[in-house]
């Protein structure tokens, strides 16, 4: 068995008193007080995660944009210097090998932001797709640390710790210059919980100084450190995906809803069986679903047509924290996909009654 | 962490309190901690009939469903409603809030349960 991982803020995590579990072979907290706290606080305050566990991959050379072109379904060459892009990389089949983001520092030169559950899988898959590309591929994953400042008052509290203006970080842009209490970091104005905030990265040696830094700094602000748990729950609830729920190898990204991000006037691989499906038209799809009857559709649990019939699976579903009802993501065949359709959701020998509603639970935040 | 004295537990942490030949069934305040915050109690049904360590409910906390398991055999003569709504009661006190009132079968195997003694010590292990 591989050893379990930590990163360079376990000691911090353990002294802020994380509930510690194994999250994609590294030892992070699912909570520190409790999940929902931490939920309530980045939605209403500000919370700060430790997310060193992405992966990251740097791509230098000649051919840098063609081949991260080719490598991913959005269209690359729209990404402004110092600019972040939101995309997918698939398999030939159109199946997700990772969602990522991509950072731009110029064409010949880009950081690729990865899941920590994939860091190997994703990264083979990408010295595979080197072919004859004049490009340097690079997994700096081990040498990069990460915090992201989540909520209304991360830019308030962030402010405080620097002289570059954060105003000047656009929605999806960052800067690999700014001094956060006197170290150097890269900032993007990027996250995973549909508020406004920051992904901090910056050297292993640093990250547990500016962790207490801004967490000092943020108390009275109302700043929490965050757990796996809270980041769940808020991803899930503005309809952000997660790769092995609403992605994964089996699943395209046209069908989990992710087609905004799928440029088929651009080259890259999958593009055939994606086009393709986007002519033929999907056979099923994510939706959202509100509980009419009581229970908490769960991962994996079977989503029944009115009259029992198997439609498809549930791929994330909670109590949610900040709308207060009970209710999931889930994969469907396509004639189940009409808002207000009525389904059931098998929780244990139950058949409970659900409708089909927007994906959004909880509308975005973001500073754009 | 909180232990009954006049109380029986098992290995999966629930509570047994004794009265006659009935018995309160609920969740420890071990199991509490452990689950984390409890936003759903699937409750058994009246009239239910259960053998010793079959589940007979779920509670679930924000990440997970976990089943309940039936310290002693019997049928369920009531239970606590209050749950539905205030599921976070269990968190709050799970010794007076407990999940349903049994008749029990076969009172002997009261016997196989830990005191609150061994109780405590089985959970420091």
């Amino acid at each position: 068995m591989e050893q379990i991982k930590r990163t360079a803020l376990y000691d911090i995590h353990k002294k802020y008193n994380g509930n510690m579990v194994d999250f994609a072979g590294f030892e992070l907290p699912l909570y520190y007080e409790n999940i929902l706290d931490e939920h309530k606080a980045v939605r209403t305050n500000a919370g700060m995660f430790d997310v060193s566990h992405m992966g990251e991959v740097a791509i230098k050379g000649e051919d840098a944009e063609k081949y991260i072109q080719n490598l991913v379904t959005n269209n690359i060459e729209v990404i402004s210097e110092y600019g972040v892009m939101y995309t997918l990389m698939c398999y030939e089949d159109g199946g997700v090998v990772d969602d990522l983001l991509v950072y731009k520092y110029n064409s010949k030169d880009y950081l690729l932001v990865i899941n920590a559950s994939n860091i190997e899988q994703d990264f083979n898959w990408m010295i595979e797709q080197k072919g004859n590309y004049d490009v340097d591929i690079n997994n700096i994953s081990d040498n990069v640390a990460e915090v992201a400042l989540q909520g209304p008052k991360a830019q308030m509290i962030l402010q405080k710790l620097t002289e570059t203006d954060l105003s000047n970080i656009k929605f999806f842009t960052f800067d690999d210059n700014v001094m956060v209490d006197n170290k150097k970091c890269l900032v993007s104005r990027t996250g995973y919980t549909g508020e406004d905030g920051f992904e901090i990265y910056t050297s292993l040696d640093n990250i547990a100084d500016i962790w207490e830094v801004i967490m000092k700094t943020g108390k009275d602000e109302g700043l929490k450190p965050a757990g796996l748990g809270s980041r769940d729950t808020l991803r899930f609830e503005v309809a952000l995906p997660l790769y092995g729920n609403e992605i994964d190898k089996d699943i395209t990204p046209l069908e989990a809803s992710l087609g905004y991000f799928v440029k088929l006037d651009t080259d890259f691989v999958g593009k055939e069986v994606l086009a393709r499906q986007k002519e033929q038209g999907l056979s099923r799809k994510l939706i959202g679903i509100e509980l009419i009857g009581k229970g908490i559709a769960r991962h994996g649990y079977d989503i029944l047509s009115n009259e029992g019939e198997k439609i498809g699976f549930i791929t994330t579903g909670y109590q949610s924290p900040s709308v207060g009802k009970s209710v999931a993501l889930g994969i469907v065949d396509i004639d189940y996909t009409k808002m207000g359709t009525e389904i059931k959701v098998q929780i244990r020998k139950k058949q409970v009654s659900a409708k089909v509603v927007s994906k959004k639970f909880y509308k975005k935040n973001y500073s754009k | 962490m909180k232990i009954m004295e006049e109380y029986f537990y098992t290995k999966n942490h629930e509570w047994v309190k004794v009265e006659d030949d009935t018995a309160l069934i609920g969740v420890t305040d071990y199991a509490q901690h452990a689950m984390g915050q409890i936003v759903y109690v699937e409750l058994p049904e009246v009239d239910d009939e259960f053998n010793q360590e079959d589940a007979f409910s779920v509670v679930e906390s924000v990440k997970a469903a976990s089943d309940i398991y039936m310290p002693a055999s019997g049928s369920v003569l009531e239970v606590n409603e209050d749950l539905e709504d205030e599921p976070e009661l269990i968190n709050e006190d799970p010794y007076t809030n407990y999940i349903c009132k049994i008749k029990l079968s076969d009172k002997t195997e009261i016997n196989n349960l830990m005191n609150s003694k061994e109780y405590s010590s089985f959970c420091d292990k």
